[in-house]
This record gives C-alpha cells, sequence and structure tokens, in this order.
C-alpha cells in the first residue's frame, strides 16, 4: 500500500517487534484470565502488554502535538484511576460498560480524524482504507451509545425497564439500511471527494441506532448487551488497524472480539437464551401488567425475630443473594448473620444464579469480599437437587432468578430461563424493601405461596436484625 | 502491510481469541470481560497515530479526546479487573501480623473498600 498513513505506520522492525511482545501479553493475559488463581496475574500481564504498546507508540518520531497528547493521556489516566478506586463493588457493572463506551467512542473519533486526513491528502479514498474507516466509525458509534444507554440504565439514571414503541424493529431496520447506503455511497463515490457531511450523517444514525437498540433491552439483561458490545468494541479497533495499518491494533481488537463473543454467547446461555431472542424480543413489557396490578393477593409477613428463630433451629440454610444485598451494601451483615448461625450448629451456603445481581460473577465479587469461604458458594446446578432437604431459604434482595413461572408458567416472559428452587424449600423467607417486581418488570409469585414468608426491610438492616435475635437466643 | 497479510492475522487472531476462552467459570466472566474491555482500549494508539498529522483546530480537538477515551478505557479498565479479582485473592488474613510488618503500609489501601451505605 502506497497511502501516506503508511509513513505513520511502524516501519522498523523494533517497533514492529515490541508490538508482537505486547499482543502475546494480550494472548497470554486473557488465557490466565481465565483460570482463578491466575487470573489477576493475567490481567496485570495484560496490563503490561499495554504498557509496552504505547510506549514504543508514543517513541515513534512522526508522533506530534506531544502537549495535546499528554493533556489526553493526563486527563484519561486520572478519570480512570479516579474512577475505578472510588466506584463501589455493587457498581462495577456500569462501570464496564462506560469504560467499553469511551473505547467505542474513541474508535468513532479516530475513525472520523483519519477520514479527515484522507481527504485532506485529496480526491480518492482507497476502498481497503475506506471500509475498515466506516466499519470502525459506525460500530464505536453504536457502541459508545449503546453502552450509555446501559450505564444509565445499571445507573437507574432511566427506567431498567424496556422502553421502546410499536414498529421499534422497523425503525432500527430502516436506520441500518440508510447506514449501509451511506456507506456504500460513502466508498464507490471515485470521481470527487466523499461527502464529509454524510460521513458525519452516518456518525449520527449509528449513534441514534445505538440507543434504540440498547433501549428496549430489559436491565436484567444488560451484562449481556455489554459484552456484546464489548466485542463490537473490540471489531471497531481491529477496524481501526486495518485503516491505519497497525498489527497490533488488528490482533488486539479482534483478540477481544472474538473471546468477547465467545463470552456472550456463555452468559447468555447461562440465562438460557438465545442473543437474538434477548436483544430482539424485549422483555415482555405489558404482558404481565395485569397480574401484577390486578388483585391483591395475601402474603405472609414475618419480622426479625421470627426469622430468627426459624433460622436458629433450622439444620441448614441456604443463602440466596441478589441486586437487592448489592445496592444494601449487605455482604458483610449476610456474613455475620451466616457466622451466628453456624455457632448455632446451622449448615449453610450461599446459592449463586449465574446472572444473580448486574452481571455474572457479581454475587461472588461482594461474598468474596466479605470473606464468604468459596466452598460455601454453590453454583445454581449444584444446589437446586439439595433445595428439598433444605430447611429454610433466605432469599437477600434477588427477585427474578427465584420466580417460579420461570418453570411453571410457559407464558412468562422469563419462562424457560433457570432459576434457584427456593420454592422447593421447607420454608423461604424473602427479605425484601416491598413487593415492587423485580428488574424484569414481572411480579415474583414466589412472595405469595404458603411457604413463604415476607420480611420487608432494607437488606443490611435486617441481617443485622436478624443477626442480633439469633445472639439472642 | 500488504491488505491480504492483515486479513491472515485477523482470520488467526478471531481463532486464537476463539480458543483461548474455553471453559470460564461463571464466576470469571466478568472480570474476564472487564479485562478484554480494557485490552481494546489499544485503540488509543490509533488516538496518538491521528493526531500525528493533526493539523486543524477540529483535528486536533478529535484526536485529544480520543485519546483521553482511550486512556480511560485502558487505565480504569486494568485498575478496576484488578480491583475486581483482588476480591477473590484469599488473603492471608491476621490482622495484627499485617499491621506489624513494615510492608503494611501500602499506599491508599484503605480506600480500596468501598463505604458502606
Amino acid at each position: 500500500m502506497t497511502l501516506p498513513a503508511a509513513a505513520f505506520s511502524p516501519s522498523s522492525d523494533f517497533v514492529t517487534a515490541c508490538y508482537i511482545v505486547a499482543f502475546s501479553l494480550f494472548i497470554i493475559g486473557v488465557r490466565q484470565g481465565t483460570h482463578p488463581t491466575t487470573a489477576r496475574r493475567g490481567n496485570l500481564i495484560a496490563a503490561g502488554g499495554m504498557a509496552i504498546a504505547v510506549a514504543i507508540t508514543l517513541s515513534l518520531d512522526v508522533i506530534g502535538n506531544g502537549v495535546l497528547i499528554l493533556i489526553g493521556i493526563l486527563i484519561g489516566a486520572l478519570v480512570g484511576a479516579v474512577a475505578s478506586r472510588r466506584v463501589q463493588m455493587t457498581q462495577m457493572p456500569q462501570m464496564v460498560a462506560l469504560y467499553n463506551g469511551v473505547g467505542g467512542g474513541a474508535a468513532a473519533l479516530i475513525a472520523w480524524a483519519e477520514f479527515r486526513h484522507q481527504l485532506a491528502l485529496g480526491g480518492d479514498i482507497p476502498l481497503d482504507v475506506m471500509i475498515p474507516i466506516l466499519f470502525s466509525a459506525v460500530i464505536g458509534s453504536v457502541s459508545f451509545w449503546g453502552s450509555n444507554i446501559a450505564f444509565a440504565k445499571l445507573q437507574e439514571l432511566i427506567s431498567g425497564r424496556p422502553i421502546g414503541f410499536p414498529g421499534q424493529h422497523i425503525v432500527n431496520a430502516v436506520l441500518l439500511a440508510a447506514i449501509l447506503a451511506g456507506c456504500v455511497v460513502l466508498s464507490a463515490n471515485h470521481d470527487s471527494s466523499p461527502s464529509q457531511g454524510l460521513f458525519i450523517a452516518v456518525l449520527i444514525a449509528a449513534a441514534i441506532l445505538g440507543n434504540l437498540f440498547v433501549l428496549p433491552i430489559g436491565g436484567a439483561d444488560m451484562p449481556v448487551v455489554i459484552s456484546l458490545l464489548n466485542a463490537f468494541t473490540g471489531l471497531a479497533a481491529a477496524a481501526a488497524g486495518f485503516a491505519l495499518d497497525n498489527v497490533v491494533l488488528i490482533v488486539a481488537g479482534t483478540l477481544v472480539g472474538s473471546s468477547g463473543t465467545i463470552l456472550t454467547i456463555a452468559m447468555s446461555r447461562a440465562m438460557n437464551r438465545s442473543i437474538g431472542n434477548l436483544l430482539f424480543s424485549g422483555f415482555g413489557a405489558v404482558a404481565t401488567g395485569a397480574a401484577a396490578g390486578g388483585e391483591e393477593r395475601p402474603v405472609t409477613s414475618i419480622g426479625a425475630q421470627d426469622a430468627a428463630i426459624k433460622l436458629a433451629y433450622a439444620d441448614s440454610v441456604v443463602f440466596v443473594p441478589g441486586y437487592g444485598m448489592a445496592v444494601a451494601q449487605a455482604q458483610h451483615a449476610v456474613k455475620e448473620l451466616a457466622n451466628e448461625l453456624e455457632k448455632h450448629g446451622v449448615r449453610v451456603a450461599f446459592a449463586i444464579h449465574p446472572v444473580a445481581g448486574r452481571m455474572p460473577g457479581h454475587m461472588n465479587v461482594l461474598l468474596a469480599e466479605a470473606d464468604v469461604p468459596y466452598e460455601q458458594l454453590k453454583e445454581m446446578d449444584e444446589i437446586n437437587p439439595e433445595m428439598p432437604q433444605t430447611d429454610v431459604a433466605v432469599v437477600i434482595g434477588a427477585n427474578d432468578v427465584t420466580n417460579p413461572a420461570a418453570k411453571n408458567d410457559p407464558s412468562s416472559p422469563i419462562a424457560g430461563m433457570p432459576i434457584i428452587e427456593v420454592n422447593e424449600a421447607r420454608e423461604v423467607i424473602v427479605i425484601k424493601r416491598s413487593l415492587s417486581p423485580g428488574f424484569a418488570g414481572i411480579d415474583n409469585d414466589l412472595f405469595y405461596e404458603p411457604n413463604t414468608s415476607m420480611l420487608f426491610s432494607d437488606a443490611k438492616q435486617a441481617a443485622a436484625d436478624i443477626a442480633w435475635e439469633v445472639q439472642e437466643l | 502491510m500488504d491488505l491480504m497479510t492483515e486479513i491472515t492475522i485477523f482470520v488467526l487472531a478471531a481463532f486464537v481469541g476463539f480458543e483461548v476462552i474455553s471453559k470460564v467459570p461463571t464466576t470469571l466472566h466478568t472480570p474476564l470481560m472487564s479485562q478484554t474491555n480494557a485490552i481494546h482500549g489499544i485503540i488509543m494508539l490509533g488516538g496518538l497515530i491521528v493526531i500525528g498529522t493533526a493539523d486543524g483546530t477540529l483535528d486536533k480537538v478529535i484526536g485529544t479526546i480520543a485519546i483521553a477515551f482511550g486512556t480511560i478505557n485502558i487505565v480504569g479498565g486494568f485498575m478496576v479487573t484488578d480491583r475486581m479479582l483482588g476480591m477473590f485473592t484469599r488473603k492471608p488474613k491476621p490482622k495484627a501480623d499485617a499491621e506489624s510488618k513494615p510492608s503494611g503500609s501500602s499506599p491508599a489501601g484503605g480506600s480500596d473498600r468501598p463505604d458502606g451505605g
């Protein structure tokens, strides 16, 4: 390729060698990230690879505008470092969404800058540069806006419920067609310089598509969406690598694109849903509204003292934590309660639904923070057969992942999603602030079952109260 | 680089990505997603390259924002992943020991913990 941009690509073998070291470290890092004992080291290895790649790129003598680079890096490093130190464990998922978003935004901006650079060089932009530029711009823009919506939903800046309007799929399809048409016009135009106005229009259309694409998806499905957008951003980075002739961008971006796709599939499989179903169905926004708002059904309410008695005299207790535990920061209080129960000779376990909380592994992180021993954390498939022998199941701020409708009611929007079968336990105590439906926006039959008692309270307060009552026994 | 060479690299890297993520325990889904998320911060290099040719104000602004965004992606991504994974490491607990150790003065060690409520 004889494009002038090549003048800014790594020309010397040394730079390329450094890039090869860098992407090798990425691959090793990701590999180690798949195993619990090596994951942390793997992350550091990948970070080391990144440091090498950035340092060697900065040392290229074609790199100009040093002051601006310094400003950009300083701002970015400061924001990134402060945000990741300050963020609470409960807010990790939206943090990942935000970081993914800025990555996508960077890809779109870089594509735009490179497009302007190519325009300035005059005339015809070769296809093998133009196509990756457009790809990077469109995917980056979708990823940026989609991630921002995911962030806003998880942060509850906007409702976690699906937001949509009739015919939205058609609007999305039209938008996509328009974007593709714009891209074709931009690349096919050989007679004159491609129009920058059209390029910006394509960027904006992609931004709208990113918004419309994520808005109708329920908050409970956000983790999968973030994972998918993560893979998207990886591909946008790879495309930028094609446009800029940069090997480490191609390898690292593709690595994220393909591994992110596998992760996305693994996550949606954990929810027993296909990606297509999850992305294009929306989580039954209105279908079950009638049941939720309809007749008042009786529930059994219970106080901390009664709950303490039930728990202290049980042989086995299973805690089922959910997002409610995370928001209330109740993990330490729950661990205290578990300690008290163990003193009374109760066998304690924690049942972790793969998608409890707002991300797979969310509950594991929180409980590990509270020093709950690894052996007490049981995955869903492990704990469900034990449920019928369990005396009391305590649901702490979990909702949809315990809803028996997923098994019993084929018309339910969450039908087919595997659940923790707490209704099989002899007794169920649900700690929850109110009867309000969960993230999927549907009512939970569990609350109305005869062996279920509701303890209406903040999760942290309730756990502390029960622990105190247990101590008094 | 030759376009065909680039495509070759792309396809091989895609297979590496598919192969490298096999049998991940659910627990590690989130940290791994966060780590790969940090890795696509490599896009920041693109910002370094394009700002090299930037002359006009708009080009400079675009480039600077792209670099800042990419750096947030890298720094935040790796740090947040490290914090998540730090939760999993088995702490060699006894607190009295940790305090008596001379190396116990880890910088900002205390701020690692959320403040609760």
